[in-house]
């Protein structure tokens, strides 16, 4: 492996040091979920196809600007990251093409009209040759585009499996890099066990708990705003976000970089995180924590307890209508997923705001939050 | 249409779509009639998983962006380019990453086969998330529907073990460190890896049921590191046992989408 590459053109420095600096996590986080719900709001505006192209264009400048960093430029070329372009491409071409839709839709029924979806679906239509057609260009146009990428791209064979050569940084396959960074901030039994768990049982829960009858068969946002906000937040922040953070962002030893930033294998970052119970007893009561773990954890055992018995109560309250309409079972399930999907974030900025590394720890069982 | 295309029309009328062996094989005529072109539909075997009309809607391709039926082309796609492989190819770390080399180098299309199936294999995974996003932004997954999405959540699972167990064959350095990192975390599973929580509780004393030796992350690898065994085991979920689950959990979601009816406004 060559060592850490060049900064780049010097004229460039000014720009590359703004954007590493807005690279830095608890930044390009917050300014991620601050982008995501502005563009919820000026959905009208965005979707107009002048500004969706402006859009595009400036993600191009900027792409091909990036080119210039040595950095960038070397985790570009991977063979390997050529699917997260692709990623970034393909989502935000289908997340263009829904809203698109919805906004059209949204503005007929307030204009009393039908969805274009309902007009289009007064008739009837053979499926050969009109869907038939469709599926042969479309399909001859993939395979076309899978071959053009195999000959074009080559896939990677690195050295012969050495298991006394560990890489540094040792990644999961890209579509995992969203799990392996919630390792940051959650032990694996969270990060890698508990919460792609929930994804999955939510994904199964989440017909059976979404009493909303509108929407079928055509695309809204008006008439499904809670549904599409939550499930979009998941899937673009909470898992295209950090996938795109986990290839691009994380260097050797998973240490955070910016996205110019050359991978320093020697990068010193002063880490000093500290548990919750280091906090509450040193901090707070100026005393040593006790040493038997039952004592010494309750602080944080009572805000996890306080987190998933208050909140849920707070919560029938505050959505008493959603309340009524699910009834005590499925509200359960929906507030409990919905709080284990907002404890990452919530983590994440404890991390960022007070260093704080485990509200609850004990090692001894391997239990730690 | 032009006399030259007239011309062309009347001979295949006359003695191709007439002639016994087109009749044995289509048993209808050219699909250019309402009569011709239902039956081409229900009685071919593949053209039949569709019905032969379908409301407006829901022939665009910007309501489905196309992605459900792509991810079953996709699948096949794999499955063909898969079996080249499988011709070449021993699951084995003294000979795996060999026959990866000579693939590569020696044999006819090795190295154009192999790119297709790693591309297409993260193609697909991305498909599979873009099928799962429209059936999400259609309210499709809401009533009659809500048994097919959770189908198609096991098979989105399904796609991305798939990829995982596939990532481990080429035995190089990215193949065992990215499946090390991968199945670490199945250490820490509650009670059933050794590095998880409530896993030393299981047992008596210093007899642990659940140690390295025992835990979930063995039983996966069959060993406690990533080696031969693992190699071994992931060849045979990856090329036998995923895809057929994977297979038949297609067929019930093809099944599912013509008996629970595609979704459309009301
Ligand atoms: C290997 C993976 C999959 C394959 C091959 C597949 C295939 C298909 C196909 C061909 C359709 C027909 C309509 C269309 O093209 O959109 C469809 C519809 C559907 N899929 Fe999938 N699918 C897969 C994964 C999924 C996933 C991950 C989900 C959701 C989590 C899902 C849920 C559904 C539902 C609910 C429908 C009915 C849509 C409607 O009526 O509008 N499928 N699928």
């Amino acid at each position: 492996m060559s060592g850490p590459v060049g900064l780049g053109p010097d004229y460039m420095q000014p720009f590359f040091d703004f954007v590493n600096w807005v690279c830095k996590p608890q930044i390009l986080f917050s300014g991620s979920v601050v982008t995501f719900f502005g563009a919820l709001k000026f959905r009208k505006i965005l979707v107009k196809p002048p500004v969706t192209i402006g859009i595009v264009i400036a993600m191009l400048v900027f792409f091909f600007i990036s080119l210039l960093s040595p950095q960038f430029y070397n985790e570009a070329r991977k063979a390997d990251n050529a699917p997260i372009f692709i990623m970034i491409v393909l989502t935000g071409l289908v997340i263009w093409a829904a809203f698109y839709q919805a906004v059209n839709n949204d503005e007929r029924f307030r204009q009393g009209l039908r969805s274009d979806e309902h007009e289009a679906a007064e008739e009837k239509l053979h499926v050969w040759p009109y869907l038939i057609y469709i599926e042969a260009i479309v399909a001859a146009f993939v395979l076309a585009a899978i071959f053009a990428w195999s000959i074009g791209l080559e896939a990677p064979l690195e050295q012969f499996a050495n298991p006394a050569k560990s890489p540094n940084p040792a990644k999961a396959p890209w579509y995992f890099l969203g799990l392996q960074e919630m390792l940051v901030y959650y032990d694996p039994w969270i990060a890698g066990v508990l919460l792609p768990g929930m994804i999955i049982s939510g994904l199964i829960a989440l017909p059976y708990c979404d009493p909303n009858p509108k929407g079928v068969g055509y695309f809204t946002f008006e008439q499904r705003r809670f549904a599409i906000s939550v499930f979009l937040f998941g899937f673009l922040i909470l898992w295209v976000l950090l996938i795109f953070v986990g290839t691009f962002l994380r260097g050797p030893n998973w240490n955070f970089f910016g996205l110019y930033e050359p991978w320093n294998e020697h990068k010193l970052l002063s880490l000093n995180n500290v548990n919750l119970s280091e906090y509450f007893w040193t901090n707070l009561l100026g005393k040593a924590p006790p040493a038997e773990w039952w004592k010494r954890e309750w602080p944080g055992f009572a805000l996890i307890l306080g987190y998933f018995t208050v909140m849920p109560a707070l919560a029938t309250v505050a959505f008493k209508k959603f309340y009524q309409q699910l009834g005590f079972v499925r509200f359960s399930v929906v507030i409990m997923h919905l709080l284990v999907m907002l404890s990452l974030p919530i983590k994440m900025y404890l991390r960022w705001s007070i260093n704080l590394k485990y509200i609850v720890f004990i090692p001894d069982y391997f239990f730690n939050i | 249409m032009s006399a030259v295309g007239d011309q062309v029309r009347k001979i295949l009328d006359e003695s191709v779509y007439q002639s016994v062996i087109w009749k044995s094989v289509f048993r209808h005529g050219f699909p250019d009639t309402d009569r011709n072109r239902t039956l081409v539909v229900l009685s071919n075997l593949f053209l039949h998983l569709h019905p032969a009309k379908l409301k407006g809607h829901a022939v665009r391709m910007r309501y489905t962006w196309c992605m459900g039926g792509l991810s079953f082309f996709m699948f096949l796609i794999l499955t063909i380019s898969g079996v080249f492989l499988m011709f070449y190819y021993r699951p084995t770390p003294e000979y795996a990453y060999v026959d990866i080399v000579a693939l590569r180098e020696d044999v006819p299309l090795g190295m154009f086969m192999r790119n297709v199936h790693r591309w297409g294999a993260h193609a697909m995974v991305l498909i599979v998330w873009l099928h799962m996003l429209r059936v999400f932004m259609t309210g499709s997954y809401k009533a009659p529907r809500e048994f097919n999405w959770a189908v198609g959540v096991i098979l989105l699972k399904l796609t991305l073990l798939l990829s995982f167990t596939g990532y481990l064959l080429p035995w190089d350095q990215l193949a065992i460190w990215a499946i090390t990192v991968g199945t670490n975390m199945a250490r820490a599973t509650p009670f059933l890896g050794h590095e998880g929580p409530g896993a030393s509780l299981i047992g008596y004393d210093d007899f642990k049921v659940v140690h390295s030796k025992s835990d979930i992350r063995f039983a996966l690898l069959g060993g406690s590191i990533v080696g031969p065994s693992a190699l071994l085991r992931f060849y045979v979920l990856h090329c036998v046992f995923l895809p057929l689950v994977a297979g038949f959990l297609m067929a019930v979601h093809f099944w599912r989408i013509r008996k629970d009816g595609f979704s459309a406004p009301l």
